[in-house]
């Protein structure tokens, strides 16, 4: 199947200006989404996931970080355009939902209305859009539709509230939709919800999905492609089944030996030892040495190479021997 | 949902007895001020040259001024010119204040210091004095007093509608409306703006009373409205050097403005508390 490519990351580096100098959040991070495929982020708190999501809408909150690198959306470079050119993009074609639900809805309008004030942003009538808001509403599973578009935020669950966002979202039917952490306030059953409703979505309407989270089981249940993150560097990328099989990044190996799993009967769950270090001012050297059980001396001193182990399959590291790294 | 919001919050008014009290207050002034023609016996310029400075009788229940013309008449009539003052002063105010304050708030970075810089400005100088100022310039009338007075109070209203502004663009659903699409514009006014409404009547019914006082004020110093227009502040200007013949001519306008006043202030301090339960305990 040929695939086309909607979003292409290249190079990608934000630094945020801090006290005594810049602190890289993300540093050269390059990857490409396809059309209907789902592009899942995964990493632990800060590495830099988030930065990525917020910086292709050019949502970062202030003005003191310095993003480089292209952001190419179909043929376009988003990180050219001007703020008034990257509205008619945020919302119409790149769609993106938050982590807190509860939060994320203007709790002096019904739900309904803020679904179909996006509606209006298109020209459509009033009465269609309307009518359209309770179709959506439908098509995100939500129960008794036409009731909760007259509902406020307050008045629903938080599940409810993401459906509402996802709603919301679709309605101006965007080609790329962004979900970062999108079940990460709501327990395990809601989650599976919410994540059978956006793959469904995205079978019917071959929307695209790039989706943050730092939940690897979830990762598992939707994911087509999976790209690994550590400390603002992508260390891995594959499709879901290259990572699981054959995960080739140290960092990859030792968080897969981390998970939970039925069959291991024994003892307490493995870690990864250290903390993730804070990366100021572009320090040469591989970001993981620190933590990692094959680090070198090299590894400390020069960035490590990226191996291509098959089209998909790509990991930056000095380690050769794939083989070996095998569990 | 059992409860419609209307009975509901007509049983908080009535357990809050500030609110009540002077939202009567106000109703009564603005029932006057509607039905004046109806109430008042005689017309408010209308001299009777045989009863001049006539005590309180069954004819002239607040007794006549110097002109002969009937105090109560006068009174009833210069309730409207009280509430044009409170009306098309605090909206000159609110609109100016609310659209600086959301830029301020909103945009932040050199507009904000600019713009918190000249409010700041306008609040260091004392307030009548900058008020004369501008009335000096603009000329003698109840208008350029209105003006004057809102130039005056604006940053009041721009100070709270600032901070309220830079607490709420923070919040998650603002950026949900940015990724969304929607404009700086829209942001500001259909996102933020919506969610300061309780702040701002409670700043309105606070700076009401004031508003009202200032301008009498104005007219009492000559400067705002002019003869002969009903107005309570040159009311009492004008006969102050009667007040030993009849005193009455003084306290009728004086009473009817603290009555208006007063009635506002309360409605506002009982609105503060049914609005903003935070602020109660100050």
């Amino acid at each position: 199947m040929e695939k086309e490519e909607l979003l292409q990351i290249r190079n990608l580096s934000v630094d945020y200006k801090v006290k005594g100098g810049y602190l890289s959040a993300v540093h050269g991070v390059s990857f490409e989404i396809c059309k209907g495929e789902i592009f899942a982020i995964v990493g632990e708190s800060g590495c830099g996931k988030s930065t990525i999501a917020h910086s292709i809408l050019r949502l970062l909150p202030d003005h003191n970080e310095k993003i480089s690198g292209e952001i190419n959306f179909q043929g376009q470079n988003l990180n050219e355009l001007s703020e008034k050119e990257l509205e008619s993009v945020r919302g119409h074609k790149i769609g993106m939902i938050f982590q807190n639900p509860l939060e994320s809805l203007n709790p002096v309008y019904t739900t309904g209305k803020q679904v179909q004030e996006g509606l209006l942003l298109d020209n459509i009538p009033k009465q269609e859009a309307w009518n359209r808001v309770v179709d959506l509403f439908k098509d995100v599973q939500m129960p008794d539709a036409e009731r909760r578009a007259r509902s406020f935020p307050h008045e629903l669950s938080g599940g409810m509230r993401q459906r509402v966002m996802i709603a919301m979202m679709l309605g101006r039917n965007p080609d790329l939709l962004i979900a970062d952490e999108p079940t990460t306030a709501l327990d395990v059953t809601v989650e599976a919800q919410i994540l059978r409703i956006i793959k469904q979505l995205r079978d019917e309407r071959n929307m695209a999905v790039m989706l943050i989270t730092h939940n690897f089981g979830l990762v598992a249940e939707v994911a087509d492609m999976v790209g690994v993150m550590y400390a603002g560097e992508m260390v891995e990328t594959g499709t879901v089944y290259e990572i699981f099989d054959h995960p080739s990044h140290p960092y990859t190996m030792q968080l897969m030996k981390a998970l939970p799993r039925i069959t291991k009967k024994e003892g307490r769950l493995e870690t990864i030892r250290g903390a993730v270090p804070k990366m100021m001012n572009h320090q040469k050297g591989c970001r993981f040495a620190n933590r990692c059980i094959y680090a070198t001396e090299k590894c400390w001193s020069e960035n490590p190479p990226v191996h291509q182990l098959s089209e998909t399959h790509s990991f930056a590291c000095f380690r050769e021997e794939v083989s070996t790294c095998r569990k | 949902m059992s409860k419609s919001p209307i009975k509901e919050f007509f049983r908080t008014c009535y357990k809050n007895k500030n609110f009540l009290i002077g939202f009567l207050m106000v109703a009564s002034v603005v029932f006057i001020a509607l039905f004046a023609n109806q109430i008042a016996p005689y017309a408010y310029d209308d001299a009777h040259p045989q009863d001049i400075l006539v005590k309180p009788c069954r004819q002239y229940i607040f007794g006549t001024d110097n002109m002969g013309r009937d105090l109560f008449s006068r009174i009833v009539y210069g309730s409207r010119i009280a509430l044009k003052v409170a009306l098309v002063g605090a909206g000159l105010q609110l609109v100016v204040g609310t659209v600086i304050g959301l830029i301020c708030g909103y945009f932040g970075g050199k507009i904000d210091r600019a713009l918190t810089f000249i409010a700041d400005l306008t609040y260091a100088i004392p307030g009548m004095v900058m008020a004369l100022a501008v009335v000096t310039v603009l000329g003698s009338s109840l208008m350029n007093a209105i003006i004057a007075i809102a130039i005056v109070n604006w940053a009041a209203y721009a100070r709270v509608v600032r901070a309220k502004a830079m607490s709420i663009k923070n919040q998650a659903f603002i950026e949900t409306g940015i990724s969304f699409g929607e404009s700086a514009f829209a942001i500001m006014f259909r996102y933020i703006l919506p969610n300061i409404i309780p702040v701002l009547i409670v700043t309105v019914s606070m700076q009401l009373p004031g508003t009202i006082m200032s301008t009498t004020t104005l007219s009492f110093l000559g400067v705002g409205s002019q003869a002969p227009s009903p107005d309570w502040g040159l009311m009492v200007s004008e006969s102050i050097n009667y007040i030993s013949r009849g005193p009455w001519v003084c306290i009728f306008p004086g009473l009817a403005l603290v009555y208006t006043v007063f009635g506002f202030n309360i409605m506002g301090e009982g609105l503060r508390d049914l609005l903003d339960p935070k602020m109660k305990s100050q």
